[in-house]
């Protein structure tokens, strides 16, 4: 058995998806000399036998230069050449190959092009050289060497130490001289000022000829603080931008129709209201606008999060950005683009973007305290040691200097982000892809769970539950199902199909004249009479008889002239888990609640299956973007997991959010976790890690408490020699590092119910 | 202790070379996929190895 997906199996799937060409072509990027690149993720890459099949797969294809796999990241980057093919087939390409493809872009996981992360990591490489050179020269003066043997291993470390320092200090004492020209503090002052200090403080002493030079403290403290900060830097917000993503959906001009019945293309910004606008099929909207004559199916997936086409007729509104799906309508603006639904989206948007920045993580908020705390302790040893010894400024500024240096927060520094880092890789074993080190912070304060319905809580695709009443000609119902490639009707065949006998005699049913009806259903004739698959009411006005009170009026039913009519009740298919995810985070005490734009009775239903209280359906984006922030306004944070573009504007505005990788780019964008398996158990996985993460944060912060209690009171009283203070900042940080690497054993394993990686094969 | 006088500096320009080095493999993207590395070696027909970009 081998780790990799089957080819042949996946075929039937997920080649049948459309590739979503759009949002992969969000990750690609022109090279401007006739190739294209594109950067892909690949959340199923796992083993040699799947970047080779990747690898030479593609490069095989036309039109592609070169495939190259990146296992950590689970990317895949492909050049092509422009003219010989496009993102649409490289995506399909790809998933001919057995593997699901996403846009890399929004995963964010690392960008090539970083300078700030390519700076920090070279002075983390200086840092650590000088560490471990000067750190050699000091043991051999701990260890005996005396005299002018230590004499000089101080001056060699002293040369090493201060260039290296003032390279890779330089992350702490710019902000440093930021912070104190706008008179104010944070935790980069006292990190530079005992590090200039103990320079400063230990050449006068090797240059003196006297022997406590603390030249490897300050080059293991910038070494320590500056893995803190990269892994930080990795962990860092990444831009969102979804908002402007949102405005690539509307149409940039419309076509006016003029007096004489022709028509005109103009710019979308020229569109009056009142003005009327014919919308060729395959076009979106570009304003509000009612229907004068014609009718269309139209996705309103933007407006709504359904996908299913809904058929608008002569006096319905089409909301801007709405895809005309079939045929050209005239139709009169409304409003102008401005004003349009759209527009008020993006700038909602815009505003939940905004004010989600404000939040402060718990090491910023622990550094305000910290600093000045740091400050006054190394002054009061400076003044108790003036007092006591007499104005003695040696042994005083030696002292204050000792404390700068111990209370230095190395072990503070890496509490956070070292349980970042390990928290991110755990989540991402399980194709979890975290974009931003403070939304697990956010996420263990979480008092309410938001579901989205469709594509969230369900699959999306319709499942038939049953059959209200007997159908006496089951076989001609398969028939007509067959006929519809509407969502709909594939239940009804997944349905009928299992029944073994039916299937042979569908096929012996001759159908002749068959229709489909946009928005009503199918139509055949067998044997003369008419016989109708599709909506109650149209079919009823066959077969004449209600098909009762348990139909609901989005149930499929079956009927024809002279056969009663019988329903057949429609449900979502369940994501993978969401019933477990659902138990589970209320048992955690959270509150769950589902917020959809479908109809009432479709929401009731899957509320009911899942057992939640809290639902609220019908809702417009805007209405889920109100009652989102009421909720935030009242204090109680919330996790919202959708995937709609109608739940962009949610995610954006809740707390924290997460979105399956299945979901629109828009709402990837706005998401900080994006769950690339198919089980919703990834909700209830981030979940457990943020909690653990937050207990192991604050075991850190008290481990660092700790240290500090016994080490201040030792430097205040001048006991600490730059031994003494080498081993414990040592020993703080590996404990607090080993500390968070616990969260792999308290996470353990897999979820049961996530897609389970097959044991590595090597072939 | 004399040979102190040419053993530092030799274990000062060693440890150099090894910075040099690192920072090297850093800028040229030899850290960029750990986990890859470590599986291509299972990979058979390095004469199709495809060229990095």
């Amino acid at each position: 058995m081998s780790c990799c997906p089957d080819p042949v199996k996946m075929q039937g799937g997920a080649l049948e998806a459309v590739v979503r060409e759009g949002e992969l072509s969000a990750a690609t990027h022109d090279l401007f000399d006739g190739r294209m690149e594109g950067d892909f993720l690949v959340p199923d890459m796992k083993c040699a036998a799947c970047i080779r099949t990747l690898e030479r797969g593609l490069q095989n294809a036309p039109g592609i230069l070169s495939a190259r796999a990146n296992l950590t990241q689970k990317r895949l980057n492909v050049v092509w050449q422009q003219e010989l093919t496009d993102t649409g087939s490289v995506g399909r390409n790809i998933e001919s190959l057995g593997y699901t493809v996403m846009p890399f872009e929004t995963a964010a996981l690392t960008d090539e092009k970083d300078p700030a992360g390519q700076s920090l990591l070279t002075s983390l490489a200086v840092a650590g050289f000088a560490a471990a050179n000067v750190m050699l020269l000091s043991v051999s003066v701990w260890a005996g060497a005396d005299h002018e043997t230590a004499q000089l291993f101080h001056l060699i470390s002293g040369c090493i130490a201060v260039p290296a320092v003032l390279f890779a200090g330089r992350p702490f004492f710019r902000p440093a001289i930021d912070a104190l020209s706008k008179g104010r503090l944070n935790m980069d002052v006292p990190i530079s000022l005992a590090v200039i200090l103990a320079l400063l403080f230990s050449t006068f002493e090797t240059l003196s000829g006297g022997d406590r030079a603390y030249f490897d403290a300050a080059v293991t403290l910038i070494f320590f603080l500056l893995i803190g900060r990269y892994l930080d830097h990795l962990m860092r917000r990444r831009a969102r931008g979804a908002a402007s993503r949102l405005a690539s959906l509307a149409a940039r001009g419309g076509l006016k129709i003029m007096p004489d019945d022709s028509v005109a293309y103009i710019p979308v910004s020229e569109i009056l209201a009142g003005m009327r606008l014919r919308v060729p099929a395959g076009e979106r909207f570009p304003v509000d606008s009612e229907i004068l004559y014609g009718a269309a199916s139209v996705d309103r997936s933007f407006v709504t999060g359904e996908s299913d086409p809904v058929l608008l007729q002569a006096g319905a509104v089409a909301e801007a950005g709405t895809l005309n799906l079939d045929r050209p309508v005239d139709v009169r603006a409304h409003r102008t683009a401005k004003s349009s639904f759209l527009a008020d989206m993006i700038r909602l948007m815009a505003s939940a973007e905004e004010s989600k920045g404000a939040f402060v993580s718990l090491a910023d908020r622990l550094a305000s305290i910290y600093a000045p705390v740091v400050h006054i302790l190394a002054f009061a040893a400076f003044v108790f040691w003036m007092t006591v010894t007499g104005g003695d400024w040696y042994v005083s500024l030696y002292s204050a200097i000792a404390v700068l240096i111990i209370t230095c927060p190395c072990a503070l520094g890496l509490a956070v982000p070292i349980v970042h880092v390990v928290a991110a890789t755990r989540l991402f074993d399980d194709g979890i892809l975290m974009k931003d080190g403070t939304a697990l912070e956010r996420l263990a304060d979480v008092r309410t769970a938001f579901f989205d319905k469709t594509g969230t809580l369900t699959t999306g695709s319709p499942e038939v539950t049953g059959m209200n009443g007997d159908v006496s000609r089951p076989d001609i119902a398969l028939a007509l199902s067959r006929q519809s490639r509407h969502p709909f009707s594939g239940g009804v065949e997944a349905y009928l199909q299992a029944r073994p006998d039916l299937n042979a005699r569908a096929k012996a049913v001759v159908l002749s004249g068959s229709v489909e009806v946009p928005g009503c259903g199918v139509e055949g004739r067998v044997d003369g009479k008419r016989y109708r698959l599709g909506r109650g009411a149209w079919v009823q006005e066959l077969s004449g008889n209600s098909a009762g009170k348990a139909a609901m009026d989005d149930d499929v039913c079956f009927g024809g002239e002279g056969v009663p009519c019988v329903s057949f009740p429609v449900s979502e298919t369940l994501r993978a888990g969401a019933e477990d995810t659902v138990a589970r985070v209320r048992e955690t005490g959270i509150t769950p609640a589902i917020i959809s734009g479908d109809r009432p009775a479709r929401v009731e239903r899957i509320a009911d299956r899942l057992a939640v209280d809290e639902r609220h359906s019908g809702l417009t984006p805007a209405e889920k973007l109100r009652m989102i922030s009421a909720a935030e306004e009242r204090g109680e944070k919330c996790l919202v997991v959708g995937d709609g573009l109608n739940d962009s504007a949610a995610l954006a505005a809740g707390s924290v959010s997460m979105a399956p990788g299945s979901a629109t780019d828009v709402s990837r964008l706005a998401a900080d976790f994006v769950f690339t398996r198919e089980s919703l158990r990834a909700v209830d996985l981030t979940l457990k890690v943020a909690r653990t993460a937050r207990w192991l944060v604050c075991e850190n912060f008290a481990l660092a408490l700790l240290y500090n209690c016994i080490a201040i009171p030792a430097a205040f009283f001048g006991y600490v020699t730059p031994l003494t203070a080498a081993i414990a900042m040592s020993a703080s940080s590996i404990v607090v590092i080993a500390n968070s690497l616990r969260l792999r054993w308290l996470v353990p394993g897999r979820v049961s119910g996530m897609a389970k990686p097959p044991e590595r094969v090597v072939q | 202790m004399t040979g102190l006088l040419f053993l530092v500096p030799i274990a000062l320009f060693l440890g150099g070379v090894g910075l040099a080095a690192f920072l090297w493999c850093v800028r040229s993207g030899q850290f960029d996929d750990l986990d890859g590395a470590a599986e291509r070696i299972l990979i058979d027909e390095d004469q199709t190895e495809p060229p990095r970009q």
